[in-house]
């Protein structure tokens, strides 16, 4: 008998008696107004930077927050860098990068996160092999909570997505939460619409 | 094997006052941020029943949402193994290594493969393992288990990890700061993490009708290793099942609040299927879990998400540090848990506790974990596994607690008695709790003496 067998058939002879399958409601609470309050207030309590206004001089704006960096890996049509995410064939190879950029589909009011998938991201290891990782977002794309986002489409069409909330950051040593841990060192979310 | 010893591990974790206060202090706070982070969320107690329905559902229909995550991966270009135990999850795990002729292999953290041992299992055969988590990397470079389920090093010092550091990776023994630190795990560990072959995750959930693994990490860790490297593994306990992404969604609201106080984890990953030039493998592992679905007491320990919360708040395991059980799983989960692996070398745990019924009182998906830990130790007395000092112990106290009378003579006895024994005659053997700690003063007149005098006196 192969070891799938030998699994279910032990969990049928051990079958609980049936429990109903409960009605999850979506929570809705905040006015729409609220959104974007409490979605600086989620980020920057995880230690990211919002940016809520859409720089007038993307490139002067990259280069004062991040002095001295010499490739700027771009995912997005606003802005042309010093690399595409198509440049790195071997995923492996992202560390290279100083900042990636990229859009996000989505993001949520509760939690202060931003959703990036495949889709977004083209290579995947660019939104954390990167230094530093700046997401652009239209305000618009804001959902209240964390029920609501579980509605877009890039978790059930997608091979990979990620909810990120913050760097990279680790708790690990002494309890004080870090943030040179494996991922980005630093995460800034624009308010920037879609063109 | 001889029982573990918890009692014994303890007091050797409890003679040095410094590490004892600094554990105590770290996990307490994080038991703090948990109560803010629920009292911030008005539906809190709704999302604790409705994770609980949620989790008793599906154990209920579990092979048929095993069936149907099976599917579902297999759509989406997974390769889907079974393993019934352990060993069998380990082979597969070495297996599809050998397929691809590959040495090295990066994991997140994943509690399941602590179970399995396969770290050990895999380096004897040559393999290369880097645990990519900082807690998890720092318990592998000293060769200890994780203290605690989602700190593993917690129980160290940053002074312990400096000198750690400096033993193992060269760097500065006298510079304990937690950024120099994490900056010298991050350097080292960044090249072995861009040159591994195989990348390696456990599954906080699995998802039936898309049949995504769902990973929650701070670091980025399970991102890291499932995507850097073209062939990823997932480890899946088969508990770990969820019906869709809707009840995903009051997983995700309670897990990190409970565990840390985040409203959520920095990185909350979901892997469907491969990369479009790799392998994504799944294996489904029961090690042990179908048969505890027909234990009709300890089934519900099944519900559990490894958040973590009934350790925070349990004062055995504040005070004991996550190392004393012995054990995979610790604290008051781990009491329940463990003995279902092997009854006789966990028979110790279940009077690790005080019963005090905080951890059921923290769990997400309510399980009544503290009347689990009784109902052990009753099947601990009826297997015969409760030693004859402990049980001549136990009895004695039962006789007393449940004759009032006999009760409120003996207390008066004990307070009398403690004023004028010398010290040898209190702290000895007999006293285990005495052994770690001075007996307080005995106060001049017993409750039930105070209440005469006072109370029935005024009626």
């Amino acid at each position: 008998m192969s070891a799938r067998q030998d699994v279910l058939g032990r969990i049928r002879n051990n079958r609980l008696p049936a429990k109903v399958k409960p009605e999850v409601p979506d929570f809705p609470r905040l006015a729409k107004t609220d959104f974007l309050p409490q979605f600086r207030k989620g980020l920057e309590e995880m230690a990211g930077v919002l940016v809520d206004e859409q720089p007038g001089d993307f490139a002067a704006f990259l280069r004062s927050r991040f002095p001295n960096v010499k490739n700027v890996c771009s995912a997005v049509p606003e802005f042309v860098g010093n690399s595409t995410p198509e440049e790195y064939s071997n995923w492996a190879d992202a560390g290279d990068i100083d900042v990636a950029i990229v859009r996000s589909p989505m993001a949520i009011a509760e939690t202060g996160s931003v959703l990036l998938s495949e889709t977004d991201l083209r290579v995947n290891t660019i939104g954390f092999l990167a230094h530093d990782l700046v997401v652009l977002l239209d305000p618009a794309d804001i959902v209240e909570n964390v029920h609501l986002a579980y509605r877009h489409p890039a978790f059930r069409n997608t091979a990979y997505s990620v909810l990120m909330t913050g760097p990279s950051g680790s708790g690990d040593i002494g309890g004080r939460v870090v943030h040179p841990a494996q991922g980005v060192m630093t995460l800034t979310v624009i308010f920037w619409p879609k063109i | 094997m001889e029982p573990v010893n918890q009692a014994e591990n303890a007091k050797l974790f409890v003679e040095d006052r410094e590490h004892e206060r600094h554990f105590d202090r770290l996990i307490w706070a994080m038991r703090v941020a948990r109560d803010r982070a629920a009292a911030a969320v008005p539906e809190w107690e709704q999302l604790r029943d409705l994770a609980s329905e949620t989790k008793e559902h599906v154990l209920s229909h579990l092979a048929e949402y095993l069936e149907q995550f099976e599917e579902s991966a297999k759509r989406n270009g997974v390769h889907v193994h079974w393993a019934n135990d352990a060993h069998d999850h380990n082979q597969i795990v070495a297996d599809i290594m050998a397929k691809h002729g590959a040495r090295t292999l990066i994991k997140s953290k994943s509690m399941l493969t602590e179970e399995c041992d396969t770290r050990r299992f895999l380096q004897t055969r040559g393999i290369v393992v880097t645990e990519t988590d900082l807690g998890e990397r720092i318990q592998q470079l000293d060769d200890q288990p994780p203290a605690h389920i989602i700190g593993p090093a917690i129980q160290k010092s940053k002074e312990d990890v400096a000198a750690l550091f400096a033993r193992t990776y060269g760097s500065d023994p006298n510079k304990t700061d937690e950024v120099y630190l994490a900056q010298q795990m991050r350097n080292h560990t960044r090249p072995l993490i861009e040159k591994a072959d195989v990348g390696m995750t456990g599954a906080n959930f699995a998802i039936a009708d898309t049949g995504a693994i769902v990973v929650v990490t701070n670091e980025g860790n399970a991102d890291l290793s499932g995507n850097v490297p073209k062939v990823r593994i997932c480890s899946l306990g088969i508990e770990k099942i969820l019906p869709s992404n809707k009840e995903l969604a009051v997983f995700i609201r309670l897990l990190s609040r409970s565990a840390t106080g985040q409203p959520i984890s920095q990185y909350t990953s979901h892997f469907r299927g491969p990369r479009k030039d790799g392998e994504m493998h799944v294996i489904i592992v029961d090690n042990g879990r179908s048969e505890r679905l027909g234990m009709e007491q300890f089934w519900p320990s099944l519900k559990c998400i490894r958040c973590g919360a009934c350790m925070n708040t349990c004062p055995v395991y504040r005070r004991s540090g996550g190392l004393s059980y012995g054990s995979t799983y610790m604290g008051p989960i781990g009491i329940i848990m463990m003995p279902t692996f092997d009854i006789h070398r966990y028979s110790e745990l279940p009077f690790a506790s005080t019963l005090n019924g905080s951890c059921s009182n923290v769990c997400p998906v309510k399980i009544n974990i503290h009347e689990q830990i009784y109902a052990w130790r009753g099947v601990m007395d009826q297997k015969h596994q409760i030693n004859l000092t402990k049980k001549a112990a136990l009895k004695a106290a039962g006789n007393i607690l449940s004759h009032p009378e006999l009760y409120q003579i003996a207390t008066a006895m004990a307070d009398a008695a403690l004023k004028v024994l010398p010290h040898f005659a209190i702290y000895n053997d007999l006293n285990a709790w005495g052994k770690h700690r001075e007996l307080p003063e005995p106060p001049k007149q017993t409750f039930h003496q105070w209440y005469r005098h006072h109370r029935l006196k005024e009626t």
